[in-house]
């Protein structure tokens, strides 16, 4: 805790996550390396199957018994994977919260949302003296939701209203960081539009830090400072969103954003557009570069070589490929 | 489940997701208002609907009852009579007597009109009428089998939960192996054992408890009378418990499995909830929904083990009187608790439906 | 199979074959289930083979070959009853009554509820919901109410007890029957059955029922264990046959004779055991057997 001041606000230090089943250990992230500062959103781009979702979920602790977790994840210089039970549970949406995607089945249908909303504040000890009942209206009407429907049941309200009432949920406890894994898929392109907004205005007005995961990449260029692209357990571009985006150096990376400047056309959202063949099966990865039998320019040497990433041109830009690396050496 | 998917389906059907409570004044929803019937429409129209499917049930069972004991293979006198000498006159005689030898609709519609005003003719046994064996009878069978079913119940629901929350595990297996093997046991032999080690006492052990009957004739006292009604109910509340309760454990183990995987569980242990209130807050309450439902429609079968239960108990209720209405055999009486027993489960399952709204908000409407 | 071009029958044989050997490696999975099928073989076994070492006349109350209740020893291993039978043998015999009984009323019911399910999947439209409403109704009636009403009207004979037992434990099969049906009727295949010109009772016979099996048969093996049960208690309650040996009349004549009361344990420990212990067995195979037609139930156990 010494180190508060200086740690940045999260930190992934070679994330391993292997999932043991009947048919034996199926690595699922492989060495995944993640920092974000305080206030600044980060943006984690993959098809689905790639294990983004594995890693937000394994940043709190979150993942399944048949899960095992290696390397460290680093809240504000404190390492969650070592954390004794009840510290977890202090941490867990205190510290950090998750907005999960699909909001119908991540509220519960029993119960009624403002309950839901208020649990945490309950739980935490965080209400304020205005009693929890005000707040929850306070969290709602931030989302832009009328107050009165805290007395609402889930599935009286449509997608987006669900997926507000998260958000407010999320904010309950003003935690420093807010995971979004998938906020705003199976909503329609409007709504879609507007929660990104939400989200955005929010985090930025509270210097919450934000962790986006999408398979999405129009939606998080708009909305992250920074990327990073995974592909089949692991991060293999990285770098300033809009750069990323524009000129991406892994071929992966490069075939998703081809896939963007459509914003709202449904076929952008089936990315990468034009890539053939499916994301590897993490039980049987191919030898050496695992985009390798997809990969529009691979070489004989990308079976032989697994790469890690590389200072790819340009500050803060790194990328996972043979090619890069190349380049780099003869510039 | 087939009721829930028919709630459920009612209550979809509804045009646009319902308004909950009085919204303030002008706070408008977001989606499109209400545009169907107004809620009380709907949910008298929901409420009429269940009383009249009851009332159809209701019907038909008075007709079936009238019917399966005047119309199969067997006559009612010579029934009567079976194993006595009787003359042809005499037989004749109580054919008259019992209004046996009218025309079958006339007799139909006497019976309908008595049934209408609690008149169930004369029992062939007692000789009294059978509404007043049947009021004499109930209250211990209600409070047999309400005791004996909220037990099971609530044995069923907490070890069914915890089976699911370890799932798996030697303690689930256990649990489940021997839910199993109790459910496989007929009760009335259950029943019997207990007696013979429990009342009657085996070797150094002394008969703990009584061997049949409700009362010690004797016992006085509100306090002392009570006490001596519970040590009587023992052995047949736990005979009944260790049959049915089997059922409710397998039915909650696999709600709770059903919910396991939900991604509101997620949620809340991100919330950081301990498992323990993981479980009975969010869990259990969805949970509950399937298993309430079939606790209430299991009540049919629960109501038939309490005959076997209260004759091998000698229990003072509407089962024993069954039976020995059975060994003569007794048709008004017999007539009259099947009726009884049919219409209890009707308005049990009338109840589910009433109550599975309360429980189950998606279905509030 | 060596054959460079096996026949179409061939074919069929190794699909059969192949689908087999699927079903016998997922049952083996299940334990309990094993244990299940083992003791019904050895019950079935026993049904069998009773009249090879059990002379009947033995069993009548008059040709008791022991001493009114006798206990347990080397001549009867379970010792006798009031008329000095011995206790052992009744038991073995009266398996031959309970399993029958317990096979023909799960048939019975089975047959109609499979019959009645079907045909209301099938159908559809007014005549499916008559029906289902009429299988509502039976399903609200106490099933042992109905069948000892039943019992007693009717005269005692094994028959009698058949016959109770099947028509009200039938509504549950046809429930799950109908539902069955349903899903099948929505596979493309009924449709070009259909077009091709299957005529109802062909679309039902070829296409419908050897899907809808596997579910029959999981319903079946748990109906056996509930018609066991159900069997006992008739008996028990003095409505099956008199002339006749099971475990329910066992226990009748257990009672009736004061065994309850003398502590004489032997006469009626084994009947109930028996009881108990095929119908667990009739049990954990009928849930085994539904784990391999249902794959999501058998994640869960």
């Amino acid at each position: 805790m010494s180190s508060h001041e200086e740690a940045p606000l999260l930190q992934v230090r070679d994330l391993e996550v292997v999932y043991r089943t009947a048919g034996g250990s199926v690595p699922a992230v492989r060495g995944v390396s993640l920092t974000l500062e305080a206030g600044s959103k980060l943006g984690v781009a993959g098809e689905s199957g790639c294990g983004k979702s594995t890693v937000a979920l394994a940043l709190l602790r979150l993942l399944p018994k048949t899960a095992r977790v290696g390397g460290q994840v680093l809240l504000e210089g404190e390492d969650v994977t070592r954390m004794r039970w009840g510290r977890l549970r202090a941490v867990r949406w205190a510290g950090a919260s998750i907005v999960f995607q699909g909001a119908m089945h991540s509220l519960n249908a029993v119960r009624r949302v403002g309950d839901q909303v208020a649990e945490p504040m309950l739980l935490h000890g965080t209400a304020p003296p205005g009693g929890v009942e005000a707040r929850v209206g306070e969290l709602l009407e931030s989302v832009g939701l009328p107050r009165w429907r805290a007395r609402s049941y889930p599935h009286e309200l449509s997608g987006g209203q669900r997926q507000r009432v998260m958000i407010a949920m999320a904010l309950a406890c003003e935690p420093r960081l807010i995971i979004a894994d998938e906020p705003t898929t199976a909503l329609d392109v409007m709504v879609q539009a507007q929660i990104l907004r939400l989200i955005d205005d929010l985090v930025a007005g509270r210097g919450i830090g934000l962790l986006m995961i999408s398979h999405d990449l129009s939606v998080l260029a708009g909305t992250c400072d920074r990327l990073a692209v995974m592909y089949a357990g692991r991060v293999v571009e990285e770098g300033p969103a809009d750069e990323v985006v524009a000129a991406a150096r892994h071929p992966y990376a490069s075939a998703l954003s081809a896939a963007f400047p459509r914003v709202g056309d449904p076929a952008s959202r089936m990315a990468p557009s034009g890539l053939p063949g499916d994301p590897p099966d993490p039980a049987a990865l191919p030898e050496g570069c695992s985009f390798r039998p997809r990969c529009p320019v691979a070489e004989d040497r990308c079976s032989s070589t697994d790469p890690d990433l590389w200072e790819a041109g340009g500050a803060d830009r790194r990328a996972a490929c043979v090619k890069v690396l190349a380049a780099e050496e003869a510039g | 489940m087939k009721k829930g998917s028919a709630l459920t389906r009612s209550a979809t059907s509804g045009a646009a997701p319902p308004e909950q409570g009085a919204p303030g004044p002008g706070a408008a929803p977001e989606g499109p208002g209400p545009t169907g019937p107004s809620r009380a429409v709907r949910v008298l129209r929901y409420l009429g609907g269940r009383l009249f499917t009851a009332a159809v049930s209701l019907a038909a069972v008075l007709v079936t009852s009238f019917f399966l004991f005047r119309i199969l293979p067997g006559d009612p006198v010579r029934a009567m009579t079976e194993g006595r000498e009787v003359t042809v006159e005499q037989m004749e005689e109580l054919r008259r007597q019992f209004g046996l030898d009218r025309p079958l609709w006339q007799q139909f519609a006497d019976y309908c009109l008595g049934v209408l005003r609690f008149d169930f003719g004369t029992s062939y046994q007692y000789r009294v009428p059978v509404a007043e064996l049947i009021a004499e009878r109930i209250g211990p069978t209600v409070l047999l089998a309400g005791t004996g079913t909220v037990v099971a119940a609530l044995i069923g629901l907490v070890l069914g939960t915890r089976a699911a929350w370890r799932r798996g595990s030697a303690g689930d297996r256990i649990t489940t192996a021997v839910a199993l093997t109790l459910w496989s046991v007929p009760s009335f032999w259950l029943g019997l054992l207990l007696i013979v080690v429990l009342a009657s006492g085996v070797g150094w052990l002394p008969g703990l408890f009584p061997t049949s009957g409700m009362a010690t004739p004797g016992v006085e006292g509100a306090f002392d009378s009570a006490l001596d009604v519970a040590h009587h109910m023992v052995l047949p509340v736990a005979t009944m418990v260790a049959v049915v309760y089997a059922q409710y454990l397998l039915i909650m183990r696999s709600s709770v499995l059903d919910e396991m995987g939900a991604d509101y569980l997620t949620t809340a242990r991100a919330k950081g909830l301990r498992d323990a209130l993981v479980l009975r807050r969010h869990a259990v309450p969805n949970a509950l929904l399937p298993t309430v439902t079939l606790i209430f429609l299991n009540l049919g079968r629960v109501l038939g083990g309490v005959i076997l239960i209260e004759t091998v108990f000698a229990w003072p209720g509407l089962g024993s009187l069954f039976y020995s209405g059975l060994r003569v055999p007794d048709l008004p009486l017999v007539q009259a608790l099947f009726v009884l027993f049919a219409s209890a489960v009707i308005v049990m399952n009338l109840l589910a439906d009433l109550v599975y709204p309360l429980l189950d908000p998606r279905v509030r409407t | 199979m060596s054959a460079p071009t096996p026949s179409r029958r061939a074919l069929v044989w190794a699909r059969r074959r192949a689908a087999w050997g699927e079903f016998a490696r997922i049952y083996a999975s299940n334990r309990a289930g094993l244990f299940g099928l083992a003791a019904l073989l050895a019950a079935a076994l026993v049904a069998l083979c009773a009249p090879l070492f059990i002379d009947p006349a033995e069993l009548d109350v008059t040709g008791g070959p022991g001493g009114r209740f006798e206990a347990p020893s080397a001549d009867y291993w379970l010792g006798t009853d009031a008329f000095g039978r011995s206790v052992l043998d009744m038991v073995l015999w009266g398996a031959r009554i309970s399993l029958t009984v317990g096979f023909l009323a799960a048939f019975v019911s089975v047959a109609l509820g499979t019959v009645i399910g079907i045909v209301a999947g099938h159908f559809g439209g007014w005549a499916s919901d008559v029906l289902m409403r009429v299988t509502d109704w039976f399903l609200v009636l106490p099933s042992l109410v109905v069948a000892i009403a039943l019992a007693a009207v009717m005269e005692r004979s094994t028959l009698t007890i058949i016959v109770a037992i099947g028509v009200t434990a039938w509504p549950a099969t046809a429930r799950v029957v109908r539902a069955q049906t349903l899903s099948v009727e929505a596979r493309p295949f009924i449709e070009r059955a259909r077009a091709l010109g299957g005529g109802h009772l062909h679309v039902m016979k070829r296409h419908v029922l050897p899907n809808v099996m596997p579910v029959v048969l999981a319903q079946t093996t748990l109906l056996v264990a509930e018609a066991i049960v159900m069997e006992s208690t008739l008996s028990f309650l003095g409505l099956g046959d008199p002339s006749t040996i099971s475990w329910g009349g066992i226990l009748q004549d257990a009672r009736n004779a004061g065994a309850i009361s003398s502590g004489i344990w032997w006469y009626m420990i084994p009947p109930g055991l028996a009881i108990a212990l095929v119908a667990l067995s009739f049990t954990l195979c009928g849930r085994a057997l539904e784990g391999v037609f249902n794959p999501r139930l058998r994640e869960r156990r």
